[in-house]
């Protein structure tokens, strides 16, 4: 395939694209749910515990896109918890938790400074340096998350309403927001290697609020969301390629741009 | 009329405050049951319990088999970042044809909002909108926390009234929240007053008589309008459950 391309594309810039476009498919409906469900503080700190889960992986030398992985979906499962018993009152409680794990993952990245644990590719991606096994690995996780999506689309919207109502008309909420909270680590997990920590949940919002203003029903909210995230990435791509700006946060830039646009779009109206 | 729901002896407690005290009651087929009571005292704790949305500390509430019940919580908040229309609002869960959505609006008389976007109606219509919801589902048993929340007084007493044919209508059994009687009481078979424990219960003529009633709310039958005034040194026998006389 790379062949084929190579003339127009070298084929690192054909991968971050790929990879880029694949998170901001999944970024699109996700991040919908944390616009509604106003979660963006959850994200956060899931995001933010990211990091401690690249730190503990160099250190227990494991492979860093696991330990990543587990890391997020262990903390997801522990804000499930406490939402549950109701610790997590207060946004205080959740700021607290979120850069407390951002700064401990700090302090045992910089502990190992010899090495070379380069942590500002955690902390604002490194999407110009994914490799094929990156690619499909991230294609692969993005396409089950929207599967899932799709699959809890609406007792998902139902619990987004109101969760007592949908409680009482039958739908299991404990189980479908617990999924909501994993699906959720599982795009953070993977979205880290395209914007990274600092970045993950401008990306999950950003096009979400953008296609607010465009958008009649959730689904096509959701649509929207993905289309102009895919859009932001290749815009992003395109300034990093031909002026060197980071990839990440000029895909976040060019997201942002984007929801100013849809703002004047809608004002327009 | 067969029974419905019971619940006795049910007791909850949240942080060393005992929010409800052997709280026990009986709903029959079609009754229309009003829970009344000061702000604090338990009334949606105990709707929340009956829903089976919190868990008693103590005490068992039990339905007839195959009961369906419609809700109609206190508050809604939808954030206003979602686009759902009316029409999707009530097709959320469940399935549901839109001539039946189109028929339960038209029920409570908003069948002109189908299209609006939920974040965009009044109290009142909200209101309507989610007892429309509420009824979509026939339902055996309509749970109705504040149902006249928001609703200016003409439209509540049209608000009620609308509950009492429903009633009629679907046959089904009512339970509502309220904090003032008057409105409320000619719709309405059985009162339980509540103020963490049962005060009083019975049929609204004679509440409105009782000496725990008139403790609890003072004496403003006459006036139009329900003013509060909840006295708090007042005593009763705990957990009989019965009138003071």
């Amino acid at each position: 395939m790379s062949g084929l391309i190579n003339p127009i594309m070298p084929e690192f810039l054909l991968l971050s694209l790929f990879t880029g476009l694949s998170v901001a498919v999944v970024a699109g409906p996700l991040g919908c749910f944390v616009v509604w469900r106003r979660m963006a503080y959850f994200g956060d700190t899931l995001a933010h515990s990211a990091l401690l889960g690249v730190s503990f992986g160099w250190l227990l030398s494991i492979n860093l896109n696991i330990a990543v992985t587990c890391g997020c979906l262990l903390l997801a499962l522990l804000l499930v918890v406490a939402q549950q018993k109701r610790f997590l009152a207060t946004d205080t409680l959740l700021g607290i938790l979120s850069h407390a794990t951002l700064a401990l993952g700090l302090v045992i990245a910089s502990a190992q400074s010899n090495t070379r644990l380069d942590i500002s590719a955690y902390l604002f991606g490194d999407l110009l340096a994914v490799t094929r096994g990156d690619t499909l690995t991230i294609a692969l996780l993005s396409a089950l998350v929207l599967a899932a999506i799709s699959y809890l689309w609406r007792p998902l919207l139902a619990i987004t309403v109101d969760e007592d109502l949908a409680k009482v008309e039958g739908v299991s909420v404990f189980w479908v927001r617990t999924s909501l909270m994993l699906l959720m680590a599982l795009v953070i997990a993977i979205a880290m290697k395209v914007v990274g920590v600092l970045l993950i949940t401008a990306l999950l919002i950003i096009p979400a609020a953008a296609s607010r203003r465009l958008s009649k029903t959730p689904e096509q909210m959701a649509i929207y969301a993905s289309i102009l995230g895919m859009l932001a990435v290749c815009g992003g791509l395109t300034s990093s390629f031909w002026w060197d700006t980071p990839a990440g946060p000029s895909i976040v830039l060019c997201a942002a741009l984007l929801f100013l646009a849809s703002l004047l779009l809608s004002r327009g109206r | 009329m067969t029974q419905l729901l019971s619940a006795t002896d049910i007791c909850f407690q949240r942080d060393d405050k005992a929010i409800l005290q052997n709280v026990s009651l009986e709903l029959q087929r079609g009754e229309i049951l009003t829970l009344i009571g000061p702000n604090g005292a338990g009334k949606t704790t105990l709707v929340r319990i009956l829903l089976g949305l919190l868990h008693a500390d103590s005490g068992s509430v039990q339905f007839a088999p195959g009961v369906s019940v419609g809700y109609m919580p206190q508050k809604l908040f939808i954030d206003n970042t979602m686009p759902l229309s009316v029409y999707r609002f009530l097709a959320l869960t469940g399935k549901t044809c839109r001539a039946e959505v189109v028929a339960a609006l038209q029920r409570v008389g908003v069948n002109d909002l189908i299209n609006t976007e939920m974040t965009r109606l009044s109290g009142g219509e909200l209101q309507r909108v989610m007892l429309a919801r509420a009824i979509l589902r026939k339902p055996d048993l309509l749970v109705l926390d504040e149902p006249v929340q928001g609703v200016d007084i003409s439209g509540q007493s049209q608000l009620y009234r609308l509950i009492g044919q429903l009633r009629t209508e679907l046959g089904s059994a009512v339970v509502m929240v309220s904090h003032d009687l008057h409105l409320v009481m000619a719709q309405t078979d059985t009162v339980v007053c509540l103020n963490h424990h049962i005060c009083c219960h019975g049929h609204p003529e004679h509440v409105s008589v009782d000496p725990a009633f008139l403790e609890l709310f003072g004496r403003q039958q006459d006036t139009g309008v329900a003013v509060y005034t909840h006295h708090h040194d007042h005593q009763h026998r705990h957990g009989s459950g019965e009138c003071l006389d």
